[in-house]
């Protein structure tokens, strides 16, 4: 196991699309679990995507347990993931690994479903709400060379999306 | 050696007046760092600071024929400035409605009480002149705790002052 250097910005190589991964061997699931290492390593990192430690490859890890009152499906490793449904808007604050000292508030859905493939190729399908929503989009966005920083939001933007509002 | 410096101007909102600025600063030597430039009521207002080798009066008399020509107020302090000191806010307040006499004096002494520290403030008029609308958004650090936060809105909000609050969660990843 090893803790991967991780591209920080401006690195062009942030903004490259990943391509989707065809075999599912042992050197796979080495590079996860080192991937995994790497964004427990990173300061309060529930998330990291292939393409921040420079692998151009479609797989994205999220861990959201640790927080409190957080509803999550613990270590969830996705490959080649698929959002098929989106649900709800929802402004919330969001860092990076990739983007030290700067945090942004950014709009995602509060509920989505998505298909992947686990480290053995196996299709799964997984349901998230709320803060591993966030995550998972997040990360997915990483796999298609989007940062966090191409949707930043003015706090105001919350303002009209509330219910309260009549 | 070089100094921060927080630049302060205001004026008549006309076209043209960051880019003949931050041009004016830069080529005479000066680094901008971290800013805040906003239209409020007609009046163009920027706030920034500038990284700079010379004196205090060598950094006005860079930004004087600017601000002269684009009719702004300047104003420059040195500070002790860094950069990297981000805060990060754990608490996020909205407050809306018919507007008030009083009201952001209310609201932001009971959030003091309750221990807020504002990171930052938004708050604007919307609506119209007949019926206007205060719109407030705050960000902050709850010193003494969210539950302490969340009690203070709900005195204001029993006061007829429309006030909500969640938490920040910032994501990383
Ligand atoms: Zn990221």
């Amino acid at each position: 196991m090893a803790i991967l250097d991780i591209l920080k910005v401006p690195d062009p190589r942030l903004k490259q699309v990943s391509e989707p991964v065809s075999r599912f061997d042992d050197e796979l699931r080495r590079f996860a679990a080192d991937l995994e290492e790497t964004m427990r390593a990173g300061p309060g990192g529930v998330g990291i995507a292939a393409p921040q430690v420079g692998r151009f490859q479609r797989i994205v890890i999220v861990d959201v347990s640790s927080r409190p009152n957080t509803p999550n499906h613990g270590l969830m490793v996705l490959v080649n993931p698929e959002i098929t449904a989106w649900e709800g808007l929802k402004v919330g604050r969001e860092g990076c690994l990739s983007v030290p000292d700067y945090t942004g508030n950014v709009i995602r859905a509060t509920r989505i479903e998505l298909t992947a493939r686990d480290l053995d190729g196996n299709p799964v399908e997984y349901e998230c709400v709320d803060f591993e929503a966030r995550a998972v989009q997040h990360e997915i966005d990483h796999l298609d060379g989007l940062l966090f920083l191409d949707r930043l939001v003015s706090k105001r933007n919350d303002l009209f999306r509330r219910k309260r509002y009549k | 050696m070089r100094h921060w410096y927080m630049l302060t101007l205001v004026g008549e909102d006309r076209p043209g007046i960051v880019a003949a600025l931050s041009r004016a600063i830069y080529e005479g030597g000066g680094n901008l760092g971290e800013a805040s430039m906003m239209r409020l009521g007609g009046n163009f207002t920027i706030m920034m600071m500038v990284d700079f080798s010379g004196s205090r009066s060598a950094l006005a008399s860079l930004v004087a024929p600017v601000a002269e020509s684009m009719g702004l107020h300047c104003h420059i302090d040195r500070i002790e400035g860094h950069l990297h000191e981000h805060r990060l806010p754990d608490v996020r307040i909205t407050v809306f409605g018919a507007d008030r006499a009083g009201i952001v004096a209310r609201v932001t002494t009971a959030l003091s009480e309750a221990g807020l520290n504002i990171l930052e403030l938004e708050s604007d008029v919307a609506g119209s002149e007949d019926e206007p609308v205060y719109i407030m958004h705050i960000e902050g650090h709850a010193r003494e705790g969210y539950d302490s936060v969340r009690a203070a809105v709900e005195v204001i909000n029993e006061e007829g002052i429309e006030a909500s609050i969640e938490p920040v969660d910032t994501m990383i990843g």
